[in-house]
């Protein structure tokens, strides 16, 4: 479903280009839950930014489906739709939650705009009365749902999670992975989770690849990261820091180039 | 050796066109010379409790409390000249996010020289011998060169790391940190708690770490408080934290995927109402 070969990402020029991703590849079946993991300036974000056409300046080739992303049509937002990392600041303001889930409706001429809003709520476990509310009027897991909502409104194939859970509270981060499993299950969507947290993918994927400054450190089945087996020192320092403080392993801490 | 900190049914609230809310309803506990961790989530009242400790509340907020003290002064008879010498000198604070706390204008060496020479009389050069000595012991590789850094030129773990040590140069009795490592990547957390933990333990200083990580807090702390909707609800060591009794700590430990196990679902939190009194 999801098909990355090569795909280097430079930002800046001359001197000062950084490549955020340097040559990387892999490959994510139809129907597979795929965890991307890595620490902050790892390149983890910009893959999704590419494949959904945020960032435009890239090689290498990509493929959603069969479709290239370098060759952007209207099919791509109904194949493939993003949910962000802050439901603080990916719903506008001053749009109410009808307005936002029905303008994709809206742009790409879809009927029976009424059904389908008040359906994806009920979906996404938010009722009718939330249907005029404003963004302020919502809490934080709420605005997480209404941005899922508005994410399944084209009925997509692949979902691209960016930390979806990594602003909330841990007891609505349960409700909001729980409603992320709920509607693969049911929809069999294909998924590719950004995260750093590594609990969050081995809930939640398949297979994962784990990326340090642009490059794929390592790709496993989630069966190996749970028997804390994974193949590379890089891996294995991130999981030993992931389990809580300990004086011993902060000692024993290295930077990885 | 009296408590370094003694709080006793504090309160805040706010005033809202709807009346009154009570953010924080009858909090007591006392503090000496370890680690506290006081967890919750958002809307706890944790972030508020920390900062009413410095008299640090929005004028807005209206705070009563039957104790407030620290080393033995009374904190809320005390006059906004006998807080300054408290605040930061004695007691001092790290907040989360590097990016918004420093000055963006001020190099970083002379913000840390500022809170020194802010509490000691000493002379420009004394200060930046003391600034350099202290960015050396946040693990600062090469502090002469990040002296004269502006805060958008450091990382952000490097900014966290400035941060500690402008708020250890004064040599505080109490450090409060709220959420000191939540923007940052798990291996840059491990060692700025590494450097808070040896600072703690070589100074004898007392810390509260407040933050919404249950694990982290469970491993870091001695003691933990958990606060929920303005009130502590459990206190326990650190250590037995996985024998937490209340429903709402189990509750939010039951919610935590974790990496060894496979569930089809997690454990999603019911808020009993009785939580509130009980």
């Amino acid at each position: 479903m999801i098909d990355i070969r090569d795909l280097t990402v430079t930002f800046g020029r001359g001197t000062q280009a950084v490549a955020a991703v340097r040559g990387l590849s892999l490959h994510v079946g139809e129907g597979e839950s795929f965890g991307l993991v890595g620490e902050s300036g790892s390149g983890k974000s910009t893959v999704l930014r590419v494949l959904t056409g945020l960032n435009e300046k890239w090689q290498g080739s990509a493929s959603l489906a069969g479709l290239s992303v370098a060759r952007r049509d209207r099919r791509f937002p109904r194949l493939v739709q993003m949910v962000f990392q802050d439901p603080y600041g990916s719903l506008h303001p001053r749009h109410t939650v009808d307005h936002a889930l029905s303008e994709p409706l809206a742009i790409h001429g879809i009927e029976d705009a009424n059904e389908r809003v008040s359906r994806a709520l009920e979906q996404v476990g938010l009722g009718p009365a939330f249907r005029f509310r404003y963004p302020h009027q919502l809490s934080g897991g709420q605005r997480q749902r209404v941005a899922i909502a508005r994410a399944l409104m084209l009925e997509p194939k692949v979902l691209l999670l960016d930390e979806p859970t990594s602003a909330l509270d841990v007891s609505v981060q349960a409700e909001i992975l729980n409603l992320l499993r709920r509607l693969r299950d049911e929809r069999g969507l294909t998924y590719l989770l950004v995260s750093h947290n590594l609990a969050v993918v081995a809930h939640m994927c398949d297979r994962l690849a784990v990326m340090n400054r642009g490059v794929v450190v390592e790709e496993m089945a989630v069966d190996t990261l749970r028997r804390q087996e994974p193949a590379e020192a890089y891996t294995r320092q991130l999981l030993l820091a992931s389990r809580g403080y300990d004086r011993e392993v902060a000692r024993a801490m290295i930077t990885y180039d | 050796m009296t408590p370094l900190i003694e709080v006793e049914d504090l309160r805040i609230s706010f005033p809202t066109a709807k009346g009154s809310f009570d953010a924080v309803r009858g909090v007591s506990f006392t503090l000496g010379r370890e680690k506290l961790g006081i967890v919750g989530e958002s809307g706890s009242g944790k972030s508020l409790t920390g900062r009413a400790l410095m008299r640090l509340l929005t004028p807005a907020a209206q705070l009563s409390a039957k104790r407030l003290a620290f080393d033995g002064q009374d904190l809320l008879q005390a006059t906004p000249r006998d807080l300054r010498r408290i605040r930061g000198r004695r007691i001092s604070l790290v907040l989360q996010d590097p990016k918004y706390a420093l000055n963006p204008v001020m190099t970083v060496g002379e913000q840390i020289g500022e809170a020194f020479r802010t509490h000691h009389r000493v002379s420009r050069a004394e200060a930046r011998a003391k600034t350099l000595a202290m960015l050396e012991a946040v693990r600062i590789r090469n502090p002469v060169r990040v002296h004269d850094l502006y805060p958008h030129e450091v990382s952000g773990g490097m900014g966290q790391r400035i941060m500690i040590a402008m708020m250890l140069i004064p040599e505080p009795d109490l450090l409060i940190a709220d959420e000191p490592t939540s923007a940052l990547d798990v291996t840059v957390q491990m060692q700025v708690l590494a450097i808070l933990d040896d600072l703690v333990t070589q100074r004898g200083m007392g810390l509260i770490f407040i933050s919404h990580d249950l694990n982290l807090v469970a491993s870091f702390c001695d003691r933990i408080l958990v606060m929920y909707a303005g009130r502590i609800v459990e206190e326990c060591r650190a250590s037995e934290l996985h024998a937490a009794t209340h429903p709402y700590t189990r509750g939010l430990l039951a919610s935590l995927p974790r990496i060894e196990e496979s569930r089809a679902e997690l454990a999603v939190l019911t808020r009993d109402p009785a939580w509130l009194t009980a």
